[in-house]
């Protein structure tokens, strides 16, 4: 895929980096403030597509990206249900809130919801990259 | 409130017909994007900001893979004919007023706008209910995760799904006959 103008690049430069960091706020503080997993997710996607729309990309270089954001994707929905089955292994329920619940309002707090958020953003901002890269950026179709 | 809320709604619609209508792809995607960030203004005049969030951030995402994909491929309409549309209007027309008459006949009995008629709500809604058990301060990250985290873990599943079917269809390589 080929990259855009100048301009695009150098805004890029600046505003990625800042979303992707917002994107990982919104995820960490999902059990505090408004957002979470999912919408954290879809904001770090974001970050790469857009260094992706903006700069191009190698063919070979986004094969490599499709196979780690698919690796990334299958972790994180593995993360979420590893976190699920310990309060089954551990003698309760199927999502048992195993972890101290702490104070509340404190960025560690709310025993593994914190850690369900991570494992959901990873998930989501690995499967959207996975499609976008897929859909949009390789090149598929003609016969052989 | 509620004017905006009718407007917006209202505002929302013409732009789901226009964008059925428009001659090329891409103006029809971008008219489309009305229809989502007016769901998302909608949300936050509703006072819910997690969908407000979540639903201006994934509009945002499938207007690019959208606009990504029309410019890749053609933004050539292919299905677009230049019939005689008349009955199909008529037809939708009719339908239109039957389904509002049924709609304003069967709203009549529902409950005033924001009180629900289900109660289960309300065993969250008070903090000792949510923070004590599970100590999220966010009530709907608290349901979400912790209360239905059933629903969640259904949900990323079906992205996980819908991933791999993505995968599995558009990959490059066909396997060896």
């Amino acid at each position: 895929m080929r990259g855009m103008t100048p301009i695009v690049k150098t805004v890029t430069r600046g505003m990625a980096g800042m979303i992707f960091l917002y994107g990982i706020y919104i995820v960490l503080h999902g059990h505090l403030t408004p957002g979470g997993g999912f919408a954290g997710g879809v904001m770090v996607a974001a970050a790469f597509i857009l260094v992706v729309l903006a700069k191009g990309s190698p063919e070979a270089v986004t094969e490599a990206k499709k196979q780690r954001s698919s690796v990334a994707e299958s972790l994180g929905i593995f993360a979420f249900w590893a976190l699920a089955v310990i309060g089954l292994i551990g003698g309760t329920f199927f999502f048992y809130n195993f972890l101290t619940k702490g104070r509340p309002f404190r960025l560690l707090s709310a025993g593994f919801i914190p850690l369900n958020n991570i494992a959901i953003g990873v998930e989501v901002a690995a499967a959207l990259f996975a499609i976008f890269i897929t859909l949009a950026v390789i090149k598929t179709g003609g016969k052989k | 409130m509620m004017t905006i809320l009718c407007g917006l709604i209202v505002l929302m619609i013409l732009g789901g017909f226009v964008a059925l209508e428009a001659a090329s792809l891409l103006s029809s995607v971008v008219l489309l994007g009305i229809v989502g960030f007016g769901l998302s203004a909608a949300f936050l005049i509703l006072q819910a900001p997690d969908l407000a969030i979540v639903q201006i951030v994934v509009e945002t995402l499938s207007l690019i893979i959208f606009i990504a994909v029309i410019l890749k491929t053609t933004s050539k309409d292919a299905t677009a004919r230049r019939r005689k549309r008349l009955p199909h209007y008529v037809v939708a027309a009719v339908f239109a007023v039957i389904f509002m008459l049924a709609a304003s006949w069967a709203l009549g009995s529902m409950p005033p706008f924001g009180n629900p008629s289900l109660r289960m709500a309300e065993a969250y809604l008070s903090p000792n209910k949510f923070l004590g058990p599970t100590g999220a301060a966010n009530l709907v990250t608290a349901v979400i995760l912790d209360f239905r985290a059933y629903d969640t873990l259904g949900e990323a599943t079906v992205l996980f799904t819908a991933v791999m079917g993505v995968l599995a269809v558009l990959r490059k390589t066909g396997r060896k006959q």
